[in-house]
């Protein structure tokens, strides 16, 4: 008999050179990325230079890798988890899929409101959703808030992205966690009643609608405009920091959760404390010209060149919590 | 003029025929035949992750269903209106295209007969996006109108439904015109003269004959091109519009509720049932085989002067569009800020996408063969069932897909290591998952319907009575697939390879979801751009992946009967 099952675990080893099966080497960290491989693999080249831990990952959508890891369950190779969303952080957390860290570097690198409250997840850069307005035909006197862009002056002037994109449910999530949900409902109608033209399926077709005179100002996530600035810098666009006065402008981040059956936790432990201090957050950041989450590290000068802001304060958690609220809220609204 | 007597033997016209034989069901003593067993196999290779997304209707998510139910006239209406406009816009290309460069002569035929594959190899959201960025308000088409003619000018909206399916039948028409083409070449030129002699003109003779017996041709590749239609995502999201796949991402990956997109994709399930059972409705009780001995090219119709440049101009007109135009902006993006990516790297992920496409291609075509085999040897219910389960993995989107091949795979190899640990206290690792061998067969999952539908096709126009004589000369089984069917089917498999190559090389959630760790191809690159909304960037990998997928095109035209 048991050398019946010696005979099999030959087999297996055998086939193991056929498949690449994933012993658990000591010196490495497996990671699932919904970010994408050109703004991680130079940090977690470094870090392997550093240290000598090598890092393997695989990038894919975040809602099939949630679902990897949901089948794959005690057994996943993966010890962390990055997405470029709170939502979805939110999300693994509620099924199950992460572990809490407790780091006091990471406490320390990472504001309140950008990590989850009980330490499942951390953001390690912010996003911020702001307004893009035609420095040719509007005045930034103009505006103000998220709000007052559903008033009955911008009608047929403002152009949005699909509600589809997480970063618009994350937005309308956050509104609703501010002013409630049937003021939230209100402000998303009247966007509606002034959209010049059906919905974009990208935020650079927002910027670049705004910049032909489709439109007079959108809602965008600041490093798109970063990009085309870049590419085109007599663009006709500028950003406002809308809410200075109440709350503050709408974030997101693009953050990391130690996964609940991780294999090697101390050494992702390390590499999330590394991620989120001095250097590697500058990189991080400034690759995808970002803003770093760690207050002491500073933005890319090009990014700075935008100004500064207040952020909203409001536990990105929520972002998640009331997602599902925000789709059906849009729905309702006709926001497609 | 129902059957038509000549040396050639005799030739069948596809007007309803009573079956003269009945269906061949040989059976030999009780020999067990494993090609159906094989079949099944196959098919159960695609139930499998089928029932995985299906079985979630079991555990219904009440609050969820109350909302997304809503959204169903909609959906319905959006997702039909797509269909038909795509499944017309691409039989009216493809046929009438393949019609002009294998029956006409007109100048640039040659080059067209090949050339109008080429959109093929174009992803149909990367042709989506670049037709929005052209022709809408921001893009230059509009702005140079405007500039010309003033800020009033009325231009009609490309983010719309009639843009969508005008972008999708330029991006499918391939399919309809790769199989319209081998029906119209390997028809009988005798058809073509008997209805010459009887004073039929050139329309004549295409639509009363070469359309109707090219019908099964059409018919299967306007099913491929609208199952296509039904599984998109990266095209309708590009236009904004929502159909059954972005409400399934929205149920699932927005409301967080699997059993809600399982109830949604059951939908689509029916419908492409629906469109399969068209399909083999419309082609009941024909007979399409061709008597070997007739010649099979026909003398082409000459166009002259207004027609000959009408014809030119047409075909030149639908390549600019579909591929010329694309692929420019693609060069031109690729020049602008691709060199910065271009590394040491762009060679291993073309190598990985030659390689992956070229086997799973080759295991899809093998299958297929097996299937539509079995299916004509076995007339039966149960076959016919165990051969349409194996195509329907086309119609649902890959991501789904994708989710509904891993969770099988996980939980067997979940069950590998929990026996190696009890029994060998062993710690081994995923076997499967992560694997390229479970990376090739989701591929086989996936796109089975290409190849069934091509090399089905292909099989009618071989008489039964070819196998009747193969039978009575005891070659029969794999040897008879082998010796009588493989060679009087080569144009088939080749096109079915062709189709189920270009396909894997553009197909991207499963891949990603699917592949080993640090193995990236063309398309990973791809989606690691247009995921971050850098569509410029994508334009290199892009660029690269329709040259890969150049190479075969031409191969195949050149090797299937290119007119001499």
């Amino acid at each position: 008999m048991i050398r019946r099952f010696a005979g099999s675990a030959k087999c297996i080893l055998f086939l193991g050179l056929l498949f690449p099966v994933l012993t658990y080497a000591k010196q490495e960290i497996v990671i699932y990325s919904a970010r994408i491989e050109s703004l991680i693999k130079p940090l977690f080249d470094d870090y392997s230079k550093k240290t000598g831990i090598t890092i393997k990952f695989i990038t894919a959508e975040a809602g099939p890798l949630l679902q990897r890891l949901q089948a794959e369950g005690s057994n996943t190779p993966a010890d962390l988890l990055i997405t470029v969303d709170a939502g979805n952080l939110w999300q693994a957390k509620q099924q199950g899929l992460l572990q809490p860290i407790d780091s006091k570097v990471l406490q320390e690198n990472v504001p309140a409101h950008l990590r989850d409250p009980e330490n499942y997840w951390f953001g390690l850069s912010v996003r911020a959703r702001t307004v893009a307005y035609s420095t040719q035909r509007v005045k930034p006197s103009d505006l103000s808030t998220y709000q007052a862009l559903a008033g009955p002056q911008w009608k047929g002037k403002l152009c949005l992205r699909t509600s589809k994109k997480v970063y618009n449910q994350s937005l309308v999530a956050m509104l609703i966690a501010e002013i409630g949900e049937a003021e939230a409902e209100k402000v998303v109608r009247g966007w509606v009643a002034n959209l010049a033209a059906p919905v974009f399926s990208s935020d650079v077709q927002v910027l670049e609608a705004i910049a032909a005179g489709q439109c007079d100002i959108g809602l965008v996530n600041s490093y798109y405009f970063g990009r085309l600035l870049r590419e085109k810098p007599a663009l006709p666009v500028a950003l406002f920091w809308p809410n200075q006065a109440t709350s503050g402008v709408h974030v997101n981040v693009s953050g990391a959760g130690m996964t609940r059956y991780a294999k090697h936790p101390a050494a992702a432990k390390s590499l999330l404390e590394w991620l989120s201090s001095g250097e590697a957050q500058a990189i991080f950041a400034s690759s995808n010209l970002e803003y770093p989450v760690n207050p002491r590290v500073p933005a890319d000068a090009s990014v700075a060149a935008w100004g500064t802001f207040k952020q909203n304060t409001h536990n990105l958690s929520q972002a998640g919590q009331l997602q599902a609220v925000a789709i059906r809220l849009m729905d309702r609204a006709g926001y497609h | 003029m129902r059957v038509i007597a000549s040396d050639a033997g005799e030739i069948k016209l596809p007007v309803a025929l009573p079956e003269i034989e009945p269906p061949m069901r040989i059976r030999r003593g009780r020999r067990v035949d494993l090609g159906w067993f094989a079949a099944l196999a196959v098919s159960l290779l695609v139930l499998v992750p089928l029932l995985v997304v299906l079985g979630n209707l079991f555990s219904p998510d009440v609050a969820v269903w109350s909302q997304v139910s809503g959204w169903l006239p909609e959906l319905l209406a959006n997702t039909l209106w797509l269909l038909a406009g795509v499944v017309i816009g691409t039989v009216a290309l493809g046929a009438g295209l393949a019609w002009l460069t294998t029956m006409c002569e007109f100048p640039g035929r040659r080059f067209f007969d090949w050339a109008l594959v080429l959109p093929l190899a174009l992803p149909a959201y990367v042709q989506g996006f670049v037709l929005v960025g052209l022709f809408d308000f921001a893009g230059p088409v509009q702005s140079f109108l405007r500039h010309a003619f003033g800020d009033g000018i009325w231009v009609p909206a490309i983010r719309s439904r009639g843009g969508l399916i005008a972008a999708l039948s330029l991006s499918l028409y391939p399919y309809v015109y790769l199989l319209a083409r081998n029906a119209f070449l390997t028809q009988s030129s005798r058809l073509m003269e008997v209805a010459r002699s009887m004073g039929e003109t050139a329309w004549g003779q295409f639509f009363r004959v070469s359309l109707p017996l090219a019908r099964p041709w059409i018919a299967a590749g306007a099913l491929l091109a609208g199952m296509e239609t039904l599984a998109d995502f990266g095209t309708v999201s590009v236009f904004n519009y929502e159909t059954f796949t972005t409400a399934i991402y929205k149920a699932w990956f927005g409301l967080f509720s699997l059993p809600t997109a399982a109830q949604l994709a059951s939908f689509l399930v029916l419908l492409a049932l629906f469109v399969l059972s068209l399909e083999s409705h419309q082609r009941k009780r024909q007979r399409y085989a061709l008597s070997m001995r007739s010649p099979t090219v026909g003398r082409p119709i000459r166009l002259r002067g207004a027609r000959a440049a009408l014809a030119f101009g047409l075909a030149t007109v639908i390549l600019a569009l579909a591929f010329v135009i694309p692929v420019t902006q693609l060069l031109l993006w690729s020049i602008h800020s691709g060199a910065a990516d271009f590394d040491e790297r762009f060679g291993g992920y073309l190598l990985n996408t030659l390689v992956s496409a070229s086997a799973g291609a080759a295991l899809i075509v093998a299958a297929a063969l097996l299937l539509s085999r079995v299916k004509r040897k076995h007339g039966d219910i149960k076959t016919a069932a165990i051969v349409r389960i194996a195509t329907l993995g086309y119609a649902l989107p890959g991501t789904v897909l994708s989710v509904g091949i891993f969770i099988p795979l996980a939980w067997l190899d979940n069950h590998i290591i929990a026996a190696a640990k009890t029994a060998l206290n062993m710690n081994v690792g995923a076997l499967f998952a992560g694997s390229l061998f479970a990376l090739l067969m989701a591929y086989g999952v996936r796109f089975m319907a290409v190849g069934f539908g091509t090399v089905d096709s292909a099989m009618q126009r071989i008489s039964p009575r070819l196998e009747e004589v193969s039978l009575s000369l005891g070659v029969r089984g794999a040897a008879m697939l082998r010796r009588v069917h493989v060679p009087l089917l080569r144009g088939g498999l080749i096109s079915a390879w062709l189709l189920a190559f270009v396909d894997i090389a553009k197909e991207m959630p499963i891949t990603l979801l699917l592949r080993p760790f640090g193995w990236d191809n063309l398309s990973v690159r791809i989606f690691e751009m247009t995921s971050e909304g850098e569509w410029q960037r994508a334009a290199l990998p892009a660029l690269v992946l329709v040259i890969a997928s150049l190479v075969p095109v031409i191969l195949l035209i050149r090797g299937s009967g290119a007119r001499k």
